[in-house]
C-alpha cells in the first residue's frame, strides 16, 4: 500500500496539533531555536596561499586582546580574548554554575554576565570582570551592585524571545531566588517585557545618561537586543549613547519561554551581524562603538567568522552550558561517573535532545535550584571543563587568523570569507564560493 | 551650625552637580544642598548615597533622585518621568505633580507626591512606600511586588494590574481594577499602617475612608485554563 506523507502535516505538525488538543496549553522550554537556519557553518575562510602569506601557526604571535566600552566610559573593559560569557541568571542556573562561570572566565581573562534576578556574592567574588544586567523586571537591581560592576548591560531583549519577557517557573524559585527577586517562593515568575521607567529610544538616551551619572561615567554601558529590525535598532542604541551594542540572534538560548517564541521570532545570527555592522558603518562609529554578537556561537571557527564579519567580540551561553555537561549522558560526583539517562527519561527526553531547563530538574545539575541535583556539578570541575573549552576556542580562532595572515584576530575581515550557499552569501554579504557574486548587491 | 551649599544649574552641569553630591559632601561638611535653576533637567541628584537634605528649587525632568539611598530630596515643583526610580531608602518629595512611572521598581524609602501622579505610578515597586495627595493615572501599581501605594484622590483604570504582594490604598474612586487585583477588607493593621504612612508623608487624611486593593493571587501559577486573556 502506498502511503503518501503530507508535507504540510508532517509528523512534527501532527504531534504539535495533537498535543495542543490534548493539553490546551503551549509548550514552554529552554535552549534556542532547533530549526535549521543559515549559520556560520555556511561560510569558509579563504586562507593564505600565493596572494596572501600566512603566519607561522605555532611560533608567531596572534593577539586576542579586546577592549569594550571605549566610547564614553572612563574605565573600558579589557579582555584577553574576544569572548564573553552571556547573561544567564542565578535562578535559571545554580549557584555552583554561576561560580564556575566566574572562575573560568577569570582564568581566561574574559568577562561573565549576571542575568535576571541580580548579582550574587559568589559570582562577584569569582569574576574578575563582571557585567551587570539591567532587565525590565529589575529583579534584584540595586545601586550597590551597579557600582561594583565592571560594565552595565541594559537588556531590551534577547534572541530567543525578542519582544517577550522572562519566565522562571515556580519549581526553580527557591527561598534564596525569591528573596533576591522580592517575590514569594514557589510562584511562577513572569518578568516584564518592557522596562518600567522608560519607553522608546528618546527615553533610552535619558536613561543611559542617568545610569552614567549614577556610576560617575566610569563603567561601559552595553545595550543588548534580540535580532529583529537590527539596522534600525542598532542605530537607535548608538544614538542613545551605548558604548557597546549586543545583538542576540534567533539561535540564542533561554532558560524558559514559549516554543512559539523560540522558533518563530527574530532572525538568524548570520543575518543579524552584517546588518549591525552596516548600521555602525553608516553612522561612522564602527571604530567607536563595539559590537558583540551572540546566538548559537559554538566553536573557534564561529568566533573567527563573527570577527571577520565585523563583530568585536562574541557572547556564548548555550555552548558554555554544554561545556559544563549540559545534555551529557553522565555526570561526575564524588570522583565517580554517574549515569544520568534515567533522569533524562524522567523528563521524557534523552541526552542530546534535552531542552527542559524550565523544569528545574536538570539531570546534570546545571539549570536547577534543587539542592540534590545541583551537587552534580562542582564549581571546580565546571570551571576546569569550561576553561578547556575556552582555550580550544582561542586556539582555533588564532589558528584561522594566522592562516589568513593576521597577527591580530581583530584584523580578520569580510574579504577573508566566502559562502557555501546562496542564502548565506546574501545574509553575510560575502561572495558565493567560486564566484564574485553577492546576492542582493547590484 | 549646619552648612548649606548652593548649586546653580544655570552655571553648572548635571555631571558637576552629581559629582559634588556623590563625592564632595563630606569634605565640604554640607548638611543641606539647594539646587537652583533645575529648569527641567534630567537625572538631578541621581545615585545619592548619603544622609543629606537636597532641595531642588524648581521643576525637574526625568529620573530625578533615581536610585536614591539615604538622602532626603525635595523637588519644589513638578517632575518628569520616573522620579525616584529604584529608590532604596531615604525620602523623595515632590511638591507639584509627577509624570509617569513614579518610583518605578523602588525597593525602599518613601516617595511623596503632593499633587497628582500620572500613569504607572508605583510600577514594579519592590518595597518602597508611595503617598500621593491627588490622583493617579492608569495602571498604577502595575506588577507591584512589595511596598504600599497610598492614593488620597482617585485612581485611573486598571489599578493594580498583575499585582504581586504590594498593597494599594485609595480614598477616592477607582475607575477599574486590573487583572488579578481585588478590593479587600481594611483590617486594623491596615488602618495602623496607613495612619503611619500618612503621618510620615505629612498629608492629612482619614484612614477609615480608604479602600484596600491587593492581589487575588490567581496569576501566581501557570493556569492552562485561563487562556491568558487577563
Amino acid at each position: 500500500m502506498h502511503r503518501e506523507p503530507s508535507a504540510s502535516f508532517d509528523r512534527g505538525a501532527l504531534n504539535y496539533i495533537r498535543q495542543a488538543a490534548e493539553r490546551g496549553i503551549y509548550d514552554i522550554r529552554g535552549m534556542g531555536a532547533k530549526r535549521p537556519v543559515p549559520n556560520f557553518d555556511d561560510l569558509v575562510f579563504l586562507t593564505a596561499s600565493a596572494s596572501r602569506y600566512p603566519l607561522e601557526g605555532y611560533r608567531e604571535a596572534c593577539h586576542l586582546e579586546t577592549t569594550l566600552g571605549s566610547r564614553y566610559a572612563k574605565q573600558p573593559v579589557v579582555l584577553q580574548s574576544p569572548i564573553t560569557i552571556a547573561g544567564m541568571s542565578f535562578g535559571a542556573l545554580s549557584a555552583n554554575v554561576k561560580e564556575a562561570l566566574g572562575k573560568a572566565a577569570t582564568e581566561a581573562g574574559i568577562s561573565t554576565t549576571t542575568g535576571d534576578g541580580g548579582m550574587t556574592d559568589e559570582e562577584r567574588q569569582s569574576s574578575k570582570t563582571l557585567v551587570y544586567q539591567c532587565l525590565p523586571s529589575r529583579y534584584g537591581f540595586n545601586p550597590d551592585d551597579l557600582r561594583r560592576a565592571d560594565a552595565l548591560e541594559l537588556v531590551l531583549g534577547q534572541g530567543a524571545k525578542p519582544g517577550g519577557g522572562g519566565m522562571l517557573l515556580g519549581q526553580k524559585v527557591s527561598e534564596r531566588v525569591a528573596q533576591m527577586r522580592t517575590l514569594p517562593a514557589g510562584i511562577d515568575q513572569r518578568s516584564a517585557c518592557r522596562h518600567p521607567d522608560w519607553v522608546g529610544p528618546d527615553d533610552l538616551k535619558i536613561k543611559i545618561e542617568e545610569l552614567r551619572e549614577i556610576t560617575d561615567w566610569k563603567i561601559p554601558i552595553y545595550v543588548k537586543m534580540g535580532a529583529t529590525r537590527v539596522r534600525d535598532d542598532v542605530k537607535l542604541a548608538v544614538k542613545a549613547g551605548a558604548d557597546v551594542v549586543v545583538i542576540d540572534g534567533m539561535q540564542g538560548g533561554t532558560a524558559a519561554t514559549q516554543q512559539v517564541f523560540i522558533e518563530h521570532t527574530g532572525i538568524p545570527t548570520l543575518a543579524a551581524l552584517p546588518l549591525a555592522v552596516e548600521a555602525l558603518e553608516e553612522l561612522d562609529v564602527a571604530d567607536e562603538v563595539q559590537l558583540i554578537i551572540s546566538g548559537g556561537i559554538r566553536s573557534g571557527a564561529d568566533v573567527a567568522k563573527a570577527l571577520a564579519l565585523g563583530a568585536d567580540a562574541v557572547a556564548i551561553g548555550q555552548g558554555v552550558l554544554i561545556a559544563l555537561g549540559c545534555n551529557h549522558d553522565s555526570y561526575v560526583q564524588d570522583g565517580k561517573n554517574h549515569d544520568a539517562t534515567e533522569d533524562y527519561a524522567g523528563l521524557d527526553t534523552a541526552p542530546g535532545f534535552c531542552h527542559h531547563c524550565q523544569s528545574g530538574l536538570c539531570p546534570v545539575g546545571i539549570t536547577t535550584q534543587d539542592p540534590v541535583l545541583e551537587q552534580r556539578l562542582s564549581p571546580a570541575r565546571g570551571a576546569q571543563q569550561l576553561g578547556n573549552y575556552l582555550q580550544v576556542l582561542e586556539m582555533e580562532l588564532t589558528t584561522l587568523a594566522r592562516a589568513c595572515g593576521k597577527s591580530n584576530v581583530h584584523h580578520l575581515e569580510r574579504e577573508d570569507l566566502v559562502a557555501l550557499t546562496l542564502e548565506a552569501a546574501a545574509m553575510a554579504r560575502v561572495p558565493l564560493a567560486g564566484t564574485s557574486w553577492i546576492p542582493g548587491n547590484s | 551650625m549646619e552648612r548649606v551649599t548652593h548649586l546653580d544649574l544655570a552655571n553648572l552641569t548635571i555631571r558637576e552637580v552629581n559629582q559634588f553630591l556623590h563625592h564632595e559632601l563630606d569634605a565640604s561638611q554640607t548638611a543641606q544642598v539647594d539646587i537652583q535653576n533645575p529648569d527641567g533637567k534630567h537625572s538631578i541628584a541621581a545615585g545619592m548615597d548619603v544622609d543629606v537634605t537636597v532641595n531642588i528649587l524648581g521643576h525637574a525632568g526625568y529620573f530625578v533622585a533615581g536610585m536614591n539611598k539615604q538622602a532626603t530630596v525635595t523637588i519644589h515643583g513638578n517632575v518628569g518621568w520616573s522620579v525616584a526610580e529604584n529608590i532604596m531608602s531615604g525620602t523623595v518629595r515632590v511638591t507639584g505633580h509627577a509624570s509617569q512611572c513614579t518610583a518605578a521598581s523602588g525597593h525602599g524609602g518613601l516617595v511623596v507626591i503632593e499633587g497628582n501622579a500620572s500613569s504607572r505610578c508605583g510600577i514594579s515597586m519592590k518595597g518602597c512606600d508611595i503617598v500621593v495627595r491627588g490622583d493617579v493615572g492608569h495602571f498604577a501599581g502595575f506588577m507591584a511586588q512589595a511596598g504600599r501605594l497610598v492614593v488620597c484622590g482617585d485612581a485611573g483604570p486598571h489599578l493594580g494590574d498583575s499585582l504581586y504582594e504590594a498593597i494599594l490604598y485609595v480614598r477616592g474612586n477607582i475607575a477599574s481594577l486590573g487583572a488579578d487585583a481585588q478590593q479587600q477588607e481594611m483590617t486594623p493593621d491596615d488602618i495602623q499602617a496607613l495612619s503611619e504612612l500618612l503621618a510620615a508623608s505629612g498629608i492629612e487624611a482619614e484612614p477609615h475612608e480608604f479602600k484596600k486593593v491587593a492581589s487575588a493571587r490567581r496569576l501566581y501559577h501557570w493556569n492552562a485554563t485561563e487562556r491568558q486573556e487577563y
